[in-house]
């Protein structure tokens, strides 16, 4: 029994960061991997899905469709972002970072002066479960099977569905699909809202197990940067498994050293992989099957 | 003046040398630019004596961060490697010199040991991230969040070190609260050390040190390897193809960057007596990016000037309303890199400069 509980422990702290992982790095990496855009605003679309969901959530709102909406404000946002500004950076991609930085800056700090520096957030629902005496959230395992729900549904909507093939094709080769009468500048804008959808639906889902700080953003930014860095540019050959790899390797180092060498452990993953496979796991696997 | 044949080599190699203050890769050249240059220098110095001490404390503080800049100038604007992560330079440097001059104290002029020791460890600590990054071929979009990833790391690390068992020697580390009362510089002089607190003393060896660098830096970026720093960074392909070492070229940038970072780091140290974690933070991260992107990048000149234009602009703000500063900071980001791509700085230069080449002609 104590073998059993021992496992769950392990199995239940991975499932937990590779979710986490996933969920938030999912937007980042639609928008890098398919616009070449390395958006910095990603944790403020993240901190707007949150801040819209918990609102909705304690306007009476139930908290799923809550969290929808939060996603889909966020995404309104975001396409709003790309056709004011990302638009006319596509061929400049430093400048793009810069921009978005710039986003971000405004935006934390425009949330800090109108809405204070906390808001009221929601509690975590669904209580808890126990298992061998120990008791573990259950939100946070509804959340592991959000994460693979969200690989599934993206993976269906890029490659089994009419708006993924005409997105690829205006990817690949723009002109070509301009030529075949496909509105590239639609699509981009479409994109990246859906980017910053994701980003929106990882802030609605951590909600509310998280304190509501207009900073909430940051505490995602190295995660899904480090993730997206390891993966390369393709999400499901590169993110997924790079999520994979990295909880072990954090979920490993926190439970035998504590939080700080998880992160640390992470950050010498990175170093060591773009020095080893500098088009990450998504390059290195292409490449081995081409 | 006779001329003394076995004196000629060494003072040629020197004109040469001073040849390189004007060149292809750096704005202003002629006696009017070095006019101009030489006025705003005696402007800079007469200073102190038009205002009190505490401004001049606040100048001195100002001209701390221009390091940091024009080291992130050579690395984005110059090398073409847009790096995120400066201030991790910043605070390892502030913390190693804080923990130096704890433990060692201030006689025999230790904290000027210090102080170099603490920008050689900023810049081997950039020549390790660099060789890992640009041998590891990554390039554009990456290197920032490579970088940006590293300080965010720091910051954890040294906000976490709160406990009586983090402490290097007599230092205590002190977590997210930082570190504080290590002694300012101290110059070793005939009948009493001087100890530079925030003043005029400290305003003067700040200016030696800014006029030293620019005046470096502009013979550095005119030299072979300034311009294979250029060719870089309109062209790697082509530059390798060439037969340079790209990799190589790029890891010494980023490293004499870092080393800026550092001595900025440590300088502001100095000035203060305290460095915190926060100095490696997201915030601080975004400063020098907006200087340098602001001023314009291109340009060691304009990276200078409007380093010290935003900085004084964004004291100003922050008296009359701290908390719009930063949302001021983002929007000037925005302007600039939608508006003006090359900076500000840059652009008014090169308005003047046609306007003086029209006059002339």
């Amino acid at each position: 029994m104590a073998l059993f509980q021992s496992v769950f422990g392990m199995l239940y702290q991975f499932g937990d960061t590779f979710a986490f992982l996933v969920i938030s790095c999912a937007g980042l990496a639609v928008i890098f991997g398919m616009m070449g855009v390395i958006n910095l605003a990603h944790g403020e679309f993240i901190m707007c899905g949150a801040y819209v969901t918990a609102s909705a959530a304690r306007a009476g709102l139930p908290l799923p469709l809550a969290i929808l909406t939060g996603a889909l404000v966020a995404g309104l946002v975001g396409m709003l972002v790309e056709r004011l500004v990302i638009r006319h950076l596509y061929h400049r991609p430093l400048d793009s970072i810069i921009a978005t930085w710039g986003i971000s800056l405004i935006a934390t700090q425009g949330v800090l002066i109108v809405l204070g520096s906390t808001m009221q957030g929601v509690g975590t629902p669904l209580g808890s479960i126990d298992v061998g005496g120990r008791s573990y959230s259950l939100y946070r395992l509804v959340l592991m099977a959000c994460a693979l729900g969200l690989l599934g549904g993206l993976y269906v909507l890029f490659y089994h569905s009419r708006f993924g093939v005409i997105a690829r094709a205006t990817i690949q080769k723009p002109q070509m699909a301009h030529a075949l009468g496909v509105n590239t500048g639609r699509m981009y804008g479409l994109t990246f809202g859906l980017g910053a959808a994701l980003a929106g639906l990882a802030g609605g889902l951590y909600a509310p197990t998280m304190t509501m700080v207009p900073t909430m953003g940051s505490t995602f930014m190295v995660e899904s940067f480090v993730t997206v860095v390891v993966g390369g540019a393709d999400i499901f050959v590169g993110a997924a498994p790079a999520a994979a790899i990295l909880a072990l390797i954090k979920a490993g180092l926190t439970a035998w050293y504590g939080q700080l060498f998880g992160q640390i452990g992470l950050l010498v993953t990175v170093i060591l992989v773009i020095r080893i496979l500098p088009g990450g796991l998504s390059g290195w696997l292409k490449g081995t099957t081409r | 003046m006779t001329l003394n044949t076995t004196d000629t080599v060494p003072r040629s190699r020197a004109r040469r040398l001073f040849s390189r203050l004007e060149g292809p890769q750096t704005m202003g050249s002629g006696p009017a630019f070095w006019t101009v240059a030489a006025l705003v220098l005696g402007v800079a110095a007469a200073y102190p004596l038009i205002a009190d001490a505490w401004t001049v404390g606040n100048a001195a503080y100002f001209l701390i961060w221009t390091f940091m800049a024009m080291g992130l100038g050579v690395v984005w604007g110059y090398a073409g490697a847009l790096s995120f992560g400066q201030t991790a330079f910043f605070g390892l440097a502030g913390y190693a010199y804080g923990v130096i001059t704890i433990n060692l104290g201030t006689a025999y002029g230790l904290t000027i040991v210090a102080l170099l020791l603490s920008v050689a460890i900023g810049g081997l600590f950039a020549l390790v991230i660099g060789y890992f990054m640009f041998y590891g071929r990554i390039q554009g979009v990456f290197i920032g969040i490579v970088t940006l990833s590293v300080t965010l790391v720091l910051e954890t690390f040294m906000a976490q070190t709160a406990g009586p068992q983090w402490r290097i020697g007599e230092a205590r580390l002190n977590g997210f609260n930082g570190m504080s009362g290590m002694p300012p510089l101290t110059l070793p002089w005939f009948g009493g050390d001087i100890v530079l607190y925030p003043g005029p003393p400290l305003y003067y060896l700040l200016l030696g040190l800014v006029v030293i660098c620019y005046l470096g830096l502009r013979i550095l970026l005119n030299s072979p390897f300034g311009n294979v720093l250029v060719a870089i960074r309109e062209n790697p392909h082509r530059v390798g193809m060439l037969g340079y070492d790209v990799r190589l070229y790029q890891m010494l940038a980023f490293g004499i960057g870092g080393a800026f970072a550092a001595l900025s780091g440590a300088l502001y140290t100095a000035w203060g007596q305290y460095i915190t974690p926060s100095s490696m933070g997201l915030t601080s991260a975004a400063l020098p990016i907006v200087w340098v992107a602001v001023g314009g990048r291109r340009d060691i000149t304009a990276t200078l000037i409007g380093t010290l234009v935003v900085l004084a602009g964004f004291q100003t703000l922050t008296i009359y309303g701290s908390q719009y500063a930063l949302v001021v900071m983002g929007a000037l980001l925005l302007v600039t890199v939608l508006a003006a791509p090359q900076g500000l700085i840059v652009g008014a230069m090169t308005l003047l400069g046609r306007l003086f080449q029209r006059s002339k002609t």
